[in-house]
């Protein structure tokens, strides 16, 4: 049957070429940033999709800097001296704390890849993150968000989302102080800081992560794990159980059962 | 006189070695000083300035006016001046060094000049010392011609410029920039697509220019002159050398969409230019044949690209690169400078194999205030109260003491901070620090600087 109208043929057309193209699911994967931790990156398949969005939440905010730290360590993992862009408001310095060099350099990272972005608002952040997403040759592109972001809605996420699925690059949203919200993201995190490993005379060890999956679009969520930073190895590890030191907090309860949900 | 026989009249000489350089330096300084009377200074070395104050002097109240606060202000540095006004600077400069005798006015003081002030070689000047020709007006009343066929062309021009019959031009000291082209209209521009399609073609003939001589461009200025007067400059800055007239016109573009008041044509414009200042050797590239190269090329250059785009919607001071400074003072341990032209990485510290991290993730700038509970004189913390909220310190580990920079302080002070690392009971960890040593203040404060990861 002949379109009566000339207009709605046309847009018949796009609507088939776009689905022949697909979604950005259909595309073929051009890499992950692992964490080094065999079971964890193997249970979500490999490590985080380059080319896709990943979020981390931190649902309260004095859990922020792990899911920072979190986020810029499997960046800078991955070795190479291409830049890792941080996107953030002017204001998150005084709230969450200046990006402090020395101390990514104690983890271990190099800080001179580190190219920082500071916005007047949100609806800049979104603008200039919608250009550094899109500028291939970046390690990753952390975008950091504070409480909520209405602005970020389903098709400001696509946008963004597209944008690093055709340059290839990784968008890391830090949601810091923020709840879960219906996202195009390929992982959600919810990270927590976790109590170290004892070192000597009761001080505190390396870094210590919970996370827990909260969804993953290529597969079951729900995983919790509980993993620390191994400066030397530059790779994440199983924290040891804490538990025979220090009694855990009432709230964590929750054994890593990462190894039985893969 | 040799420096002995100086020093053996008098007992308590002052002696300096001559520092030519120095001097030049501080010459400059001068006439950086002396833009406040004129844009039009030039330098004289070794030891004068010449200021074209055409139509600057009535800002002073009159030339005296002019030369009484110039005095006044060298003077206070140190310096001693003489100084002369002519309509031409290479009069005004050989009455300033030459004068010995007041005239009544200007031109009988040049006649009145010692033929010294034509600055020809010795031999030249005793010539015509010798031939009885002792001051510029003996000269000048003698035909040009004499002058040139004896002592040459030079001689004549020299003294034409002092009679004031040739140009003396200056050469002020602050130079136009390198590369400049401009477009004049007969009718004036009120179409400000037109106008920033004018603007593309003086890029690009700029960039021609530029690529004739092996160089590019860091900074890029369009001035709009409007027909009523008004000119409007916009500037644009690029992290690394480029010819690439796209980039250039990109960035321009972003620079007008965020202005906060946009460029208004009004009744249109009548004349657009383009300056380049900031100039860097920049060779021919050649991306096709180098094979795999091409590629890393490409993707650094576009990763310049969105630096610059960013720099140019955000400003300078949004867009930066962390740089490690020779301080032991956390907060003042990393420089935050515009990427644009930070300097190149240095290298950081490196931690010490198998250590925590010693220092934050997070760093609070200035340190915040927390109450703390700690034992007298200088426990670790036990328990901190920080935005409300009450934290038990289950792990510590300090102190790390860290004593102010006395060397750098004026009153050869500070307080000494003690720095402990906390995690609380619900495994987040900070960077907590005492200031002052109680023997150092009596009741010392308490903050937290950063959190860890």
């Amino acid at each position: 049957m002949r379109e009566s109208s000339q207009p709605l043929a046309g847009l018949r057309q796009r609507i088939a070429r776009l689905a022949a193209s697909g979604g950005p699911a259909s595309l073929p994967t051009q890499g992950w940033l692992a964490t080094g931790h065999d079971a964890f990156d193997a249970a979500i398949g490999g490590g985080l999709t380059v080319g896709r969005t990943h979020e981390f939440f931190a649902a309260d905010a004095l859990d922020g800097t792990s899911a920072a730290a979190f986020a810029t360590l499997v960046a800078l993992r991955s070795g190479g001296d291409a830049p890792l862009l941080w996107l953030r408001t002017v204001d998150a310095g005084r709230r969450t704390g200046h990006i402090y060099a020395p101390g990514i350099a104690e983890l271990g990272g190099d800080p001179d890849r580190l190219l920082l972005v500071e916005t007047a608002d949100p609806k800049m952040l979104l603008a200039c993150a919608n250009d550094a997403v899109r500028c291939a040759g970046s390690a990753a592109v952390i975008v950091e968000s504070w409480g909520k972001f209405p602005l970020l809605d389903l098709t400001a996420g696509r946008r963004l989302t597209l944008g690093a699925r055709d340059a290839g690059t990784t968008l890391l949203m830090l949601r810091l102080n923020a709840v879960p919200t219906p996202s195009v993201a390929e992982t959600r995190w919810n990270i927590v800081a976790a109590p170290s490993r004892e070192l000597e005379a009761h001080a505190p060890g390396a870094p210590a992560f919970d996370l827990e999956l909260l969804r993953w679009r290529g597969g079951p969520a729900g995983t919790r794990w509980r993993l620390d930073w191994d400066k030397d190895e530059q790779a994440f590890r199983d924290a040891a159980l804490s538990g025979a030191v220090l009694p855990l907090a009432a709230r964590r309860t929750v054994h890593p059962l990462g190894a039985e949900a893969a | 006189m040799p420096l002995a026989d100086a020093r053996a009249q008098v007992g308590d000489l002052a002696i300096v070695p001559h520092d030519p350089i120095l001097d030049h330096a501080w010459l400059d300084r001068l006439a950086q000083g002396c833009a406040r009377y004129t844009p039009l200074v030039a330098l004289d070395a070794p030891d004068g300035l010449i200021l074209d104050i055409t139509g600057c002097s009535h800002l002073f109240d009159g030339e005296a006016g002019l030369i009484d606060d110039i005095d006044q202000r060298l003077t206070r540095l140190g310096m001693t001046l003489r100084h002369a006004l002519d309509p031409t600077a290479d009069a005004a400069r050989a009455l300033a060094r030459y004068q010995t005798r007041p005239a009544p006015d200007e031109a009988t003081a040049i006649r009145r000049l010692p033929v010294a002030a034509l600055e020809l070689d010795a031999e030249a000047t005793t010539a015509l010392v010798r031939a009885g020709l002792k001051t510029i007006g003996d000269l000048a009343s003698r035909p040009m011609a004499n002058l040139a066929a004896r002592f040459g062309a030079d001689a004549a021009m020299a003294l034409r410029r002092l009679l004031g019959d040739a140009p003396s031009p200056l050469d002020p000291r602050v130079a136009p920039p390198p590369v400049a082209t401009e477009r004049r209209f007969a009718e004036p521009v009120a179409s400000l697509p037109h106008a920033t399609r004018i603007l593309a073609e003086l890029v690009g003939e700029a960039i021609a220019e530029l690529a004739e001589r092996g160089q590019g461009g860091r900074h890029f200025g369009a001035t709009f002159f409007r027909s009523d007067g008004l000119a409007r400059r916009i500037a644009v800055e690029t992290g690394h050398a480029t010819r690439d007239s796209g980039l250039v016109m990109r960035l321009f573009a972003e620079r007008m969409d965020g202005l906060a008041d946009p460029l208004d044509p009004g009744f249109g414009f009548d004349m657009i230019r383009l300056e380049v200042p900031r100039l860097e050797a920049l060779g021919a590239t050649q991306l096709k044949l180098e094979g795999g190269a091409a590629r890393a090329v490409r993707q650094g250059a576009a990763m310049d690209e969105l630096t610059d785009r960013l720099t140019t919607r955000l400003g300078r001071a949004r867009v930066r690169a962390l740089r490690p400074a020779d301080t032991h003072i956390p907060e003042q341990a990393q420089l935050a400078l515009p990427a644009i032209d930070a300097p190149p990485p240095m290298p950081w510290s490196a931690p010490e194999p198998g250590e925590p991290p010693l220092r934050p993730f997070y760093l609070f700038d200035p340190p915040q205030v927390i109450e703390v509970i700690a034992e007298v004189p200088d426990g670790p913390p036990h328990r901190f109260r920080w935005r409300r909220q009450a934290h038990a310190v289950r792990r510590y580990e300090g102190p790390e003491r860290i004593a102010a920079e006395w060397w750098r302080r004026r009153d050869n002070g500070g307080l000494t901070r003690d720095y402990y690392r906390v995690e609380d009971d619900r495994g987040r960890r900070y960077w907590l620090f005492r200031h002052g040593l109680y023997d150092e203040k009596p009741d010392p404060r308490w903050y937290i600087h950063g959190v860890f990861a």
